[in-house]
């Protein structure tokens, strides 16, 4: 393939974050949002164009003659050598996933970019302090996750990795004013800068056993046959598992190494996809502007650990300890969050912890997966919910900013009783709760059931633990449906003041995601996205899933997704004291829920207490006293030292000659000495 | 005899071209028409600059002329391009201060020096002859005079250039003298002859004394510790485009031909003599220079041993004695460039606006002059070594060319050369302290450099971020050699 469009598809992101960036302020604002804007459409368009030809030119590049989609290098530069292994470079990797990912940003980011154009002004339509700024930021986002997908080797990734950490730490504090943004993203970027402290230790205890960082000889399927053009080395999946059992230290603290490598590399992960207990950052996260919360802390930066887990699923597949690793963080982290959901009162919190949840789903699914069963379906399945949660809940999340725009509160309670002022916002934020409740014919039900079915061939206990997760999830977005939207109408909506919907600028977007995430379910990723690059049936045309759904989990899931939402009818539809009574019966569930089981309470106890006055002070003493001392003494030694040879330096020329003829005798003098 | 040959030389040549059209010019132009030869030099060298890019130029391999006295391959092809890129960034940066009225009449001369110091550089580099070699020296030196005194009407600048043309004449005997005893010894001036005199040679006393007087000569060019004295005095009292010409471009071309010789001509006797000898000269190279620069409060002055100590980090790829060293040392010279031609623009568009020349007088001005604040920021950055900018991958580079050769004296001296990094950081940020952060009642006032200022700032602003984010030219700088 060509590569001037995956070049153009990272540096047009990469150049309208500089223009925006340094001439940004001299631009007025609608021009800056219109150059941000247009410049992630053309970026749109050359994604479709490069997700396309992959998935359907049937070029011998991408395709093998069997049907097997190829990994394709488009091009792989070396940026920096250490040594003559020891190399780090960037490039360009085309396969399924990667290919998915180039359709998933893009979509979103033009939408966010689109839906921002109406968002980031006041209704005077005066628009915000640092609107420049703030397209600078989204274009910067962009560029790193585009980077981040695309990625040939571990590193490249690890260097995007931490691009969108310090973006999204940007985008959350762009309201800088604001102490609750400043703190907030002060969190988000700790919390994850602890957990890449891992991903780094990791790669690098995987990169120095298996003298390499590239993804392709990382993890290429075991060649049977096929042989494939691109490949770099001999080395697979298998090898590098060869290469740790065969190593002197397989084993450190009751696990192999490559457990290790692997569940440190998974750590970084975490801290990215918010899962349990490096969760904490994400629901602070809302205090972004909402189109950040929607591109950023739902649909792409966040399910970065999910498709690290996925680029790396092969080796994980060697280690079963550390994808059962994965499955129970997911499982713990579905059920904590979605129970959480049930309680919050603030709409983008609520959203918040359904995303924890639906990446946790994901999680379980890659966890569960097993070439064994259904061909690896779990994940198939993971990829699928990756790409249709980040359509519905980015639509979600742009519903919500409908809302907030238009009502300027978070709390739903200032909002009750809307669909008759918000008809487009009703009907496409109802479609959304459709979708991640799990109802045919929406998105949701689609990947949500092959996960469900993912987990079934896996072990009873995630099938049975994971539909409850599922049934809760309905439960609380239908909760959120009908307390934004019916419930008694509040008195200030009379009048002049009347909410209604948006310019055009948002509400298309929020059009555009409802159709995706009315027909993305019927999108055949079992042909298209394999863990292998197998498809996993042919495609036999536009139902092609419906005709391949196990219909007894089917069913299931669609019977507890019903009953989850006609309990959340009966209680919440109208003003009624159920609720009430249920909180008063469970008061102590009521209350870990809301305080969302205490965890923030305890980081601030283990880092304040614990790590501040145990090892933080002490460090400090010795940094101030032996440290800095050390330095001083270093500085007043060469101080001293400077002032004592200045008289070297006289001015007189004479003493200069003589300096130069002594140092020359003097060094052959010595020399001559020292080896005669 | 083979006139062939001198097709060899086409570098040569192209800047022998370069020079007398500069001279016709300058000669022959009517009064009114004066004005653009230093325009006329500088479009003439950026044509000649992108001429030694030509692949015809680089893909000719290893060829030599004159009975093997000259020698071109695409290492030393590439290091004349490197050093063409700096002095045409010289020529850029002066083109204002040579516009002065005391300076104005005559200068269509410097530029016709400059390029006449270049020639000779380019003779230091392609010799494979010490005769050669010892022409190309002078060719280089003498002419440096001229340019140090060419503000002879200050009286800081006669005396910088009478204490240079003094040492620099000291320097040259006692190069001289180590030339004859190697002479004596070898019986040859070549130097693939010599290194094979040389090869089965008990090692003695002469041989070390002359090797040690080869050095000196040739650090004075590099202004290493002890031969390093009229280096403060001469870049204090040189006019600010000879010395930042001085401190890069002289200093750059002194490095390679460095290499080339104790490679080439004393490579058989390495182990022995000249690997303990470089130690110790890098070791108080950096260390001096490094204590002096602390106490400077002349802006020039500091620069002055600020390179010296950077000609110290220079000479640690010599000694890595390997294909790496010399990718490692092109890449620094090349960096180096850029840095300190950023920093030396600056401080001449201060003189020449304001004609201030004191650290303390530059606090406050990111306030006035937030633009130049920040190259001299970058700069400063740049020449400290501070990721991502290309400073830190050149001492990267270099350091790790150096530990390649493995012996435990290297770790110990990179460990040196480390601990001095950080000493220089803390003089680097003296400057960005004084500009960024320290008040002060009278701050520069604000003025827009001129056209040829911005655009030579702008290309060094660009080579440092450029050669930062994209240090793979360290690998094509590899791959070349």
């Amino acid at each position: 393939m060509e590569i001037t469009i995956p070049i153009l598809i990272l540096a047009i992101p990469l150049f309208m974050f500089l223009l925006l960036g340094l001439t940004g302020m001299k631009m007025s604002h609608p021009v800056a949002g219109i150059l941000g804007t247009l410049g992630m459409g053309t970026v749109l368009v050359l994604s479709y164009i490069t997700a396309f030809t992959y998935f359907f030119s049937g070029n011998p590049e991408f395709v093998a003659e069997s049907g097997e989609r190829l990994q394709a290098v488009i091009f792989n530069q070396t940026w920096l050598q250490f040594t003559d292994s020891l190399v780090i470079k960037l490039g360009f990797l085309l396969d399924p996933i990667s290919a998915m990912m180039l359709v998933v940003i893009p979509t979103i980011s033009f939408m966010v970019h689109l839906y921002s154009l109406g968002y980031m002004r006041d209704h005077h339509g005066v628009y915000e302090h640092g609107f420049q700024r703030f397209y600078a930021f989204l274009s910067l986002f962009s560029f790193s996750m585009l980077g981040l997908v695309v990625a040939t080797n571990i590193f490249q990734m690890y260097i995007f990795w931490e691009l969108v950490g310090a973006s999204s730490y940007l985008l959350i504090g762009f309201y800088y004013k604001k102490p609750s943004a400043v703190s907030a993203s002060k969190k988000a970027f700790i919390v994850t800068r602890f957990a890449d402290l891992g991903f780094l230790i990791g790669i690098l205890i995987l990169s120095y056993y298996t003298g390499t960082f590239d993804f392709m000889s990382l993890t290429s399927a075991p060649v049977d046959g096929i042989a494939n053009v691109y490949q770099v080395s001999e080395l697979t999946a298998e090898g590098v598992k060869g290469i740790f059992t065969n190593s002197a230290a397989p084993i450190f603290m009751g696990a192999s190494v490559m457990t290790w490598a692997l569940v440190l590399i998974f750590m970084g992960g975490m801290g990215k996809s918010a899962m349990m207990p490096l969760h904490i950052w994400l629901p602070d996260a809302m205090e972004g502007p909402t189109p950040v919360s929607a591109l950023i802390h739902a649909a792409t930066m966040v399910v970065a650990g999910v498709y690290l887990v996925a680029r790396l699923f092969p080796l994980y597949l060697m280690e079963e300890a550390a994808l059962n690793i994965i499955v129970v963080v997911g499982a713990l982290t579905a059920f904590y969050a979605a129970m959480v959901a049930c309680t919050q009162i603030d709409i983008k919190r609520v959203l918040a912890f359904s995303t924890i949840s639906q990446i946790a789903f994901m999680m379980v699914s890659l966890g569960v997966a097993r070439p064994e069963f259904h061909h690896g379906v779990g994940y198939m399945a993971g990829m699928f919910h990756l790409f249709t949660h980040a359509m519905f809940k980015a639509l979600l999340f742009l519903c919500a900013g409908a809302l907030i725009h238009a009502i300027g509160s978070n709390d739903y309670t200032a909002m009750h009783g809307l669909r008759k002022y918000m008809p487009i916002t009703h009907i496409t934020f109802l479609i959304g709760c459709l979708a991640i409740a799990g109802i045919i014919p929406f998105a949701g039900f689609f990947s949500k059931d092959e996960i469900l079915t993912a987990c079934f061939g896996n072990s009873m206990l995630w099938y049975v633990w994971m539909s409850l997760v599922a049934g809760l999830t309905a439960f609380y977005m239908f909760r959120l449906y009908y307390l934004i939207f019916w419930w008694k109408e509040h008195k200030v909506h009379e009048g002049h003041h009347a909410p209604h919907d948006q310019p055009w600028t948002m509400t298309a977007p929020l059009v555009i995601l409802a159709v995706i995430s009315c027909v993305a379910g019927f999108v055949p990723f079992g042909t298209l996205v394999t863990w292998n690059g197998e498809p996993m049936f042919a495609y036999e045309g536009f139902f092609t899933n419906l005709a391949h759904l196990d219909w007894s989990v089917a069913a299931i899931s669609l019977a507890v997704a019903i009953i989850a939402i006609v309990i959340a009818t009966v209680m919440y539809k109208k003003e009624n004291p159920l609720p009430a009574k249920m909180k008063n019966a469970l008061p102590a569930l009521w209350d870990w829920c809301y305080h969302r089981f205490y965890w923030d309470e305890l980081y601030q106890f283990i880092t304040h207490k614990i790590i501040f006055g145990c090892i933080s002070r002490p460090i400090a003493w010795f940094d101030r006293h032996i440290i800095d001392g050390a330095m001083d003494g270093l500085a007043i030694v060469t101080n001293k030292a400077s002032w004592a040879i200045r008289g070297l330096q006289s001015g007189r020329v004479q003493m200069y000659v003589w300096v130069y003829l002594a140092g020359a005798l003097l060094l052959g003098a010595i020399t001559a000495i020292c080896l005669l | 005899m083979d006139y062939s040959q001198f097709l060899v030389m086409k570098q040569e040549i192209g800047l022998l071209a370069v020079f007398l059209l500069v001279f016709l010019f300058d000669t022959f132009m009517p009064q009114r028409g004066q004005g653009c030869v230093g325009r006329f030099c500088c479009v003439l060298f950026a044509i000649f600059t992108a001429f030694g890019f030509c692949p015809s130029l680089t893909a000719d391999g290893f060829d030599s002329a004159f009975a093997g006295m000259y020698n071109s391959s695409a290492a030393v092809v590439n290091i004349k391009n490197i050093l063409n890129i700096g002095a045409l960034i010289v020529m850029i940066q002066a083109l204002r201060w040579a516009d002065q009225d005391m300076v104005r009449i005559r200068r269509g001369e410097f530029y016709e020096l400059l390029l006449v110091t270049l020639f000779g550089m380019y003779l230091m580099i392609s010799a494979r002859h010490f005769l050669l070699f010892v022409i190309g020296l002078e060719t280089a030196s003498l002419p440096l005079a001229a340019m140090v005194a060419f503000e002879k009407h200050r009286y800081e600048s006669r005396e910088a250039a009478i204490k240079y043309i003094l040492t620099a004449v000291f320097s040259s005997a006692v190069f001289l003298m180590g030339l004859s005893f190697v002479y004596g010894l070898a019986g040859s001036l070549y130097f693939d002859n010599i290194a094979v005199a040389l090869w089965g040679e008990q090692f003695n006393a002469l041989l070390a004394v002359a090797l040690a007087f080869v050095i000196a000569g040739i650090g004075f060019k590099l202004s290493l510790v002890p031969f390093h004295l009229w280096t403060a005095d001469v870049y204090q009292g040189a006019p600010t485009p000879v010395t930042s010409y001085l401190s890069v471009i002289s200093k750059g071309s002194a490095a390679f031909a460095a290499m080339v010789i104790l490679w080439q001509a004393f490579g058989a006797v390495y182990s022995q003599a000249w690997e303990w000898m470089l130690y110790a000269l890098i070791i108080i190279t950096i260390t001096v220079g490094n204590l002096f620069a602390i106490r400077q409060r002349n802006i020039k002055r500091f620069l002055a041993f600020s390179s010296i100590s950077q000609a110290g980090y220079i000479m640690l790829g010599v000694i890595a004695y390997n294909y790496m060293g010399m990718a490692a040392l092109m890449y620094y010279v090349l960096v180096y460039i850029f840095s300190n031609l950023a920093a030396f623009g600056v401080v001449g568009a201060i003189e020449n606006a304001s004609g201030k020349v004191w650290i303390d007088d530059y606090k406050g001005l990111y306030k006035t002059n937030p633009r130049l604040a920040f190259t001299m920021m970058l700069a400063m950055f740049s020449l400290a070594g501070i990721p991502p900018f290309a400073g830190f991958f050149s001492k990267f580079f270099i350091f790790t060319s150096a530990i390649n050769q493995g012996s435990v004296a290297i770790y110990v001296l990179v460990l040196i050369a480390l601990i001095n990094t950080i000493i220089s950081l803390y003089y680097y940020l003296l400057v960005v302290k004084a500009m960024f952060i320290s008040q002060d009642d009278c701050v520069i006032a604000r003025f827009r450099s001129a056209g040829s200022e911005r655009l030579a700032l702008w290309i060094c602003v660009a080579g440092i971020i450029f050669l930062g984010i994209v240090s793979c030219v360290y690998n094509h700088l590899l791959e070349i050699v």
